[in-house]
């Protein structure tokens, strides 16, 4: 935004971002940046507004203040429907139809072919379960068939709201080498996740904490700067150095967000 | 509005509705049973039957297709479905008319089931065409369906969607003419049963029972259809693409 340079490489710039819930402020004034074709971890303890964040990137947020901008267009502008692809958190996938009537849904709204849901299907590891209904599909299955449609239709900054969620280590190694994989043919990715270990698959992270951005950092920076090896134990030494320059920290905030 | 996009959800919403055989069979044979008990309810009164089985059809398409259509999108509403379509280029319109869309193919079914079931099996006398019978039927669910889609706008939970019934649904029944003439209701209650589309729905159908044709027929044919448009065309207007 403040340079042509600047928005050919950022992804997302948000300015002065104010969100509010009720009576309640989520966001006062967060500004931040993610660049384009990487992967950026959003961490931070459950109710710290990774959610509210990621809405407000792919525009169904209602916002009070501030900018969003996504690849060069306002967060939420139909020029954007293309191009965004967002995975909720949760698996927001129809229980009743099969994995394959689900994706191909998605890609005929987005007006892509079937070799694409053929596609999609396989990247997830799903094709022994393409004619079962998602209600017959495990947790971590269900949440595959939702990463599925996010995948549809190559979009090129794709926002993940806690993928990896009830998966089992190698399910979620096997997540993130495909992550890599799209990262690696230009595609963003914005990926939120309270597993810490999983910070280090990252190529920025973003650590939040009560509506405020903590920390903008890479994975080695952040064991750098705190002397640690492992990143939980990093991550707790900057909440606790947070902690220690904000002592007044309205805590009823992060139960009710 | 893409009409690709509009039948791509027809075609998810009809998907749906494959999968669960309980409440298509619910869906397409409950009016009947209904319309069935109501005539067993009158065997040995004459003439009961003949003057209201016809109403009777006109208001069960209508109930049963307003409770489907505002607790299913209040269900996509609430599982996240519909957030992340708001994020793909699916338009508000799309959505809307596509739910319309594969209920009011329901309706034609169910419709059909229910005129033929009336007629033939409960004895219904109709002195009109039998095919205007099932268009009326139709045109009466699509009513609940558009109603269905606009309410379930205005409803947080399931629990509040069926609460709409006594608000939006039950008034409409009570000034339907159904338990009184219209004309013979007092001069204000006259008035606002005038504003309410199930009293043409109901008024169609005793028409096509009591054999009238042109103008007064057509005329609340006319009139459950323009509501029914109305509220297609408010429906998408109520969903928001930005939530708090």
């Amino acid at each position: 935004m403040n340079s042509a340079d600047a928005s050919a490489q950022d992804a997302v710039v948000i300015d002065g971002l104010r969100v509010r819930r009720g009576r309640n402020e989520v966001f006062e004034a967060l500004s931040l940046r993610i660049p384009r074709g990487r992967i950026t971890g959003l961490l931070g303890p459950s109710g710290c507004g990774k959610t509210t964040l990621m809405r407000a990137v792919v525009g169904v947020q209602r916002i009070a203040g501030g900018t969003v901008r996504v690849l060069g267009d306002d967060a939420g502008s139909a020029a954007l429907r293309h191009r965004v692809a967002y995975g909720t958190q949760g698996s927001a996938v129809y229980a009743d139809l099969t994995v394959r009537q689900n994706l191909t849904y998605v890609a005929r709204v987005l007006g892509m072919g079937r070799d694409h849901v053929d596609r999609v299907i396989d990247q997830v590891g799903l094709a022994g379960h393409a004619s079962r209904t998602v209600a017959a599909l495990s947790g971590g299955q269900a949440n595959r068939v939702s990463l599925g449609m996010a995948l549809l239709g190559e979009p090129e900054l794709i926002v993940l709201d806690e993928p990896t969620v009830g998966l089992d280590p190698v399910l979620r190694a096997e997540l993130w080498d495909l992550f890599r994989t799209i990262a690696e043919q230009g595609t963003t990715l914005l990926v939120s996740s309270h597993v810490m270990d999983e910070a280090l698959r990252c190529d920025r992270l973003l650590l939040m904490r009560d509506g405020r951005l903590v920390a903008d950092t890479t994975p080695t920076d952040l064991l750098a700067d705190t002397g640690r090896t492992d990143p939980e134990q990093a991550f707790l030494e900057l909440i606790a150095r947070d902690s220690a320059a904000h002592p007044h920290l309205r805590r009823e905030r992060r139960e009710t967000s | 509005m893409k009409p690709r996009r509009m039948f791509a959800t027809a075609g998810r919403v009809l998907a749906q509705l494959r999968h669960d055989p309980r409440s298509i069979a619910l869906m397409v044979v409950a009016p009947s049973l209904l319309v069935g008990l109501f005539a067993w309810l009158f065997t040995d009164t004459t003439g009961v039957f003949d003057a209201f089985g016809g109403a009777i059809l006109a208001l069960f398409p209508f109930i049963v297709m307003f409770l489907v259509s505002s607790i299913t999108t209040l269900r996509e509403r609430r599982s996240g479905t519909l957030e992340r379509l708001m994020t793909t280029p699916l338009g508000r319109a799309d959505f809307v008319l596509g739910y319309a869309l594969a209920f009011g193919l329901l309706a034609v079914v169910q419709a059909a089931v229910t005129v033929t079931f009336a007629v033939y099996v409960c004895g219904l006398t109709v002195s009109g065409e039998l095919w205007q019978l099932g268009l009326v039927a139709v045109v009466d669910a699509l009513l609940g369906t558009s109603l269905g889609l606009l309410a379930s706008a205005f409803a947080q939970s399931e629990f509040q969607a069926v609460q709409f019934m006594p608000v939006l649904v039950f008034p409409q029944i009570i000034l339907g003419g159904l338990f009184m003439p219209r004309d013979q209701m007092p001069d204000v209650l006259h008035a606002i049963s005038d504003w309410l589309p199930l009293s043409h729905a109901i008024d169609a159908v005793q028409a096509v029972t009591a054999g009238d044709d042109g103008w007064d027929l057509w005329r609340p044919v006319l009139i459950v259809t323009a509501f029914a448009v109305a509220f297609l065309v408010l429906a998408p207007l109520t969903l928001r693409r930005r939530t708090s």
